[in-house]
C-alpha cells in the first residue's frame, strides 16, 4: 500500500473521531478532504495535516479536536501508521453505534474477499434494545445514545386549532376569502365567479412539564430532565418545572442548545435535588404562582413516582384544581412500568382520580407513548 | 416628573413614584412603555389617565389570539369593492378600477389610525401576550419605524410619534427583542395608604370607614398567600362600591364575591376566618 493510500484509508476514522467530539464533518467535508489530499503531496505528513485541518475544521473549537484526532489516527509520525489499531475500536460499542456513518464508497477500503463477509449489526438495533430498557439501568454511553431519540420525541406535541386562517384550495365550507374572491373577480369583469376559501391553521398547544427530582426519582430524573430540555428546545410555549419539597421554574435554565450546560444550570437552580418530596405543596405553588401559564389550554405532564411525604389531602385538592384549569393532565410514573403496579402509595391514590392519563415514563418506549398521546390531544 | 404624577392624579390615577417616572420617561424619550403586573392593578388605566392628562386621543388595540395585520393595521372593504365593481358594470359608476384600492375602500384599524391621526395620540396595545409570536415580530418593526407599508397605497409614516403603552398579563414570556425596545415597569399592589386614597379618588363620597375596612380586608386576603387568585385594585373598588350600595346592611362576608372569584378561595377564607375582626 502506498503512503497516499494509507492516508486515505484512515480518513473515515478521522472523520468519525471528529464527529464523536461534536464537530460537523459530513460527506461533503470528507469529499473535500479527498480532493484536498489529491491536490497536495500527501506523502508529506505536515502538508496533509494542514490540508485536512483547513478542510475539516469550521471553527476555533474544532482545531483542538482535530489535532487530537489526527494524532490518534495517524500517530505522532514515529511509528508506521499502518501498525496502529483502528482508534474507533477504543470508543466502545454503544458510542460507535451512535455515531452517524459517512464514507466514500469504494475509494478507501480494500474490497473484502467474499469469505470474509460477516453479519454486522446495524446501529439501529442497539437503539431498538435501548427502547425498552429502564432509564435507571442506563450507562453513560447509553444516555448519550438516547439523547438524539429523546430530542426527536420531544418535537412531537399537542396542537390545537388556531384562530388564524390561511388560504386553502378546493375546500369549501370555511370562511370565504374575500380578498382573493375580489382579485379573481377582476378577471371576470367584476363578477365574483371563482370562489376562494380560508381555513383555520393549527398551532402548538402550550405544554407544562413538572418533573419530580426528589431522592426516590434520582435514577430517572436525569433522563426525564433530558426530555424536559429537549422539549424546551424543540417547541414553543413549553414551561418546565422541577420539584422536591419546593417548586422551581427551570424553563430559562433549560433554554439554549448546549445540552450539558443547560442541565447543569437547571441542577444549580433546583435547591432540593435528591431531597424529600411534597408533591401537594409543589402543585399548590404551581396553581398559585404560575396559574396563568397553566391555564389557557395547556397540557400538564407531571413526572413523578408519587412517593409523597406531604399532606395527601392537599395533593388531592391541588390535583383537582390543576385538572380543572389545565386542558389535559397526564401523569408519568416510572413505577407504573412494573406489571403488578397499582397506585397504592398515598400520593398516587390521591392523584390518580384526577389524571386523564397514567403512563410509565421509565423508558424510551414509554416516552414514545407519551408523544403519541400528546399528538392526539 | 412630579408634573407627571400630578397630571395622572388629576385624572384620579394615583401612581407611585416609580410608575410616574416610567410614564414620564416614555413621554420624554418617545419610547414604548411595557407594563406588567397582576390582574387588576390598573395597567390599562395608566393609558387612559395619560391620554386624558395630555389631552391626547386614546387609541386602543386589544390583542387577541390570531390577531393579524388585517385586524391591527388595515383591511380592504371587500364587500363594498365588489358592489362598486357591479355598479361600474351597470354603468352607474365610472373609473372604478382606478380607485378600487384607494382610501375610499380602506378600512383603518387602530395602528394605522394612530399613525394618521392629526392630534397627539396615546396608543394602548393591550394584553400583548395574547397575540402570537408572528404578530409580536410585526409589532417590533412597527415600534421602531412607526411606519407601515400598504402595497397598494405606499408607506404611511407617523405624523407625531405616538406615546405607546403595552400591557402584558404574563401568560407567556414576551420576546427579548420586543422587551429591549421598551421601557419596562412592573406595577405592584399599592400600599394600604395609597389604596385608600385610590378608593377615595375613584369613588367620590365613600365614607372613610368603608374605604378603610375594604382596604384592610383586601390586604389580609393578599397576605394570606394561600389563594388561587388574589384581589386586585379593581376588586377593591367594586367591593367598596358594593358596601356603599348596601349601606347599613353591608357586610364584608356577604359581599366576598366582589373580591374572590374562585369557589375554593371563598370557602378557605370563610373556614379560616381570615377576615375576622376587620
Amino acid at each position: 500500500m502506498s503512503d497516499a493510500d494509507a492516508v486515505i484509508s484512515r480518513l473515515g476514522s478521522l472523520a468519525a473521531l471528529l464527529r464523536a467530539q461534536g464537530s460537523r464533518v459530513g460527506v461533503g467535508e470528507l469529499l473535500d478532504a479527498h480532493r484536498a489530499l489529491d491536490a497536495i503531496d500527501c506523502a508529506s505528513r505536515e502538508d496533509s495535516r494542514l490540508a485536512l485541518r483547513t478542510v475539516l475544521c469550521s471553527g476555533r473549537v474544532d482545531l483542538q479536536r482535530f489535532d487530537a484526532a489526527f494524532l490518534a489516527v495517524f500517530g505522532d509520525g514515529t511509528v508506521g501508521a499502518d501498525d496502529r489499531a483502528d482508534p474507533l475500536q477504543e470508543l466502545g460499542a454503544v458510542t460507535r453505534a451512535a455515531l452517524p456513518r459517512a464514507a466514500i464508497p469504494g475509494s478507501a477500503t480494500q474490497p473484502r474477499a467474499a469469505n470474509e463477509l460477516t453479519a454486522i449489526p446495524a446501529a439501529w438495533s442497539d437503539v431498538e434494545l435501548l427502547r425498552h430498557k429502564d432509564f435507571a439501568q442506563y450507562s453513560e454511553a447509553e444516555m448519550a445514545l438516547a439523547r438524539e431519540l429523546i430530542a426527536r420525541l420531544a418535537r412531537r406535541g399537542p396542537t390545537r386549532v388556531s384562530r388564524r386562517t390561511r388560504p386553502v384550495r378546493r375546500r369549501r365550507g370555511h370562511t370565504p376569502d374575500l380578498r382573493r374572491v375580489l382579485r379573481a373577480s377582476l378577471r371576470t369583469g367584476g363578477e365574483p365567479f371563482h370562489r376562494h376559501w380560508r381555513a383555520p391553521t393549527r398551532r402548538q398547544r402550550p405544554v407544562v412539564l413538572v418533573c419530580d427530582v426528589s431522592g426516590s426519582m434520582t435514577p430517572y430524573a436525569r433522563m426525564l430532565l433530558q426530555y424536559l430540555h429537549a422539549s424546551v428546545a424543540a417547541r414553543r410555549r413549553v414551561e418546565a418545572f422541577a420539584f422536591g419539597t419546593r417548586l422551581t421554574r427551570i424553563t430559562n435554565e433549560l433554554g439554549g442548545r448546549d445540552h450539558d450546560r443547560a442541565l447543569e444550570r437547571a441542577a444549580e437552580a433546583v435547591a432540593d435535588f435528591s431531597g424529600g418530596t411534597r408533591i401537594g405543596a409543589a402543585l399548590a405553588e404551581l396553581n398559585r404562582m404560575h396559574g396563568r401559564r397553566v391555564g389557557r389550554g395547556a397540557v400538564v405532564v407531571v413526572l413523578s413516582d408519587g412517593w409523597d411525604r406531604g399532606d395527601p389531602e392537599l395533593l388531592e385538592t391541588e390535583m383537582a384544581r390543576l385538572r380543572r384549569s389545565a386542558h389535559r393532565l397526564v401523569w408519568l410514573n416510572p413505577l407504573a412500568a412494573h406489571p403488578d403496579f397499582e397506585p397504592l402509595t398515598r400520593g398516587m391514590r390521591a392523584a390518580v382520580p384526577h389524571t386523564d392519563e397514567l403512563l410509565a415514563g421509565n423508558s424510551l418506549a414509554s416516552l414514545e407513548e407519551l408523544a403519541c398521546i400528546l399528538e392526539e390531544i | 416628573m412630579d408634573a407627571a404624577s400630578e397630571a395622572l392624579a388629576a385624572q384620579s390615577y394615583l401612581a407611585d413614584r416609580a410608575l410616574a417616572l416610567a410614564v414620564h420617561l416614555a413621554v420624554v424619550l418617545e419610547q414604548p412603555l411595557l407594563l406588567e403586573g397582576e390582574a387588576g392593578v390598573g395597567k390599562t388605566e395608566v393609558a387612559r389617565a395619560l391620554a386624558a392628562a395630555t389631552e391626547a386621543r386614546l387609541i386602543r388595540l386589544q390583542c387577541h389570539e390570531g390577531i393579524d395585520l388585517h385586524h391591527a393595521v388595515y383591511d380592504w372593504d371587500y364587500a363594498r369593492q365588489l358592489l362598486a365593481l357591479r355598479a361600474a358594470e351597470a354603468g352607474v359608476e365610472k373609473d372604478v378600477e382606478a380607485e378600487l384600492f384607494s382610501r375610499r375602500f380602506l378600512l383603518r384599524r387602530p395602528l394605522l389610525e394612530a399613525l394618521e391621526c392629526q392630534d397627539p395620540v396615546v396608543l394602548l396595545i393591550d394584553e400583548i401576550d395574547r397575540a402570537d409570536d408572528e404578530f409580536e415580530a410585526f409589532l417590533l418593526e412597527f415600534l421602531s419605524d412607526f411606519a407601515v407599508t400598504i402595497p397598494e397605497l405606499g408607506t404611511v409614516t407617523a405624523r407625531h410619534r405616538p406615546v405607546v403603552i403595552l400591557t402584558s398579563n404574563r401568560t407567556r414570556e414576551l420576546h427579548d427583542a420586543l422587551k429591549r425596545r421598551c421601557l419596562y415597569h412592573w406595577i405592584d399592589y399599592p400600599t394600604p395608604e395609597r389604596e385608600r386614597a385610590i378608593v377615595h379618588a375613584r369613588i367620590p363620597g365613600v365614607p372613610e370607614e368603608i374605604a378603610g375596612r375594604v382596604v384592610a380586608a383586601v390586604g389580609r386576603l393578599r397576605e394570606h398567600g394561600d389563594l388561587y387568585k388574589l384581589p386586585g385594585v379593581g376588586e377593591t373598588l367594586v367591593w367598596a362600591q358594593a358596601l356603599l350600595a348596601l349601606g347599613e346592611e353591608g357586610d364584608l362576608d356577604q359581599t366576598l364575591g366582589a373580591a374572590l372569584k374562585v369557589h375554593e378561595d371563598v370557602l378557605r377564607v370563610r373556614e379560616r376566618k381570615v377576615l375576622e375582626g376587620v
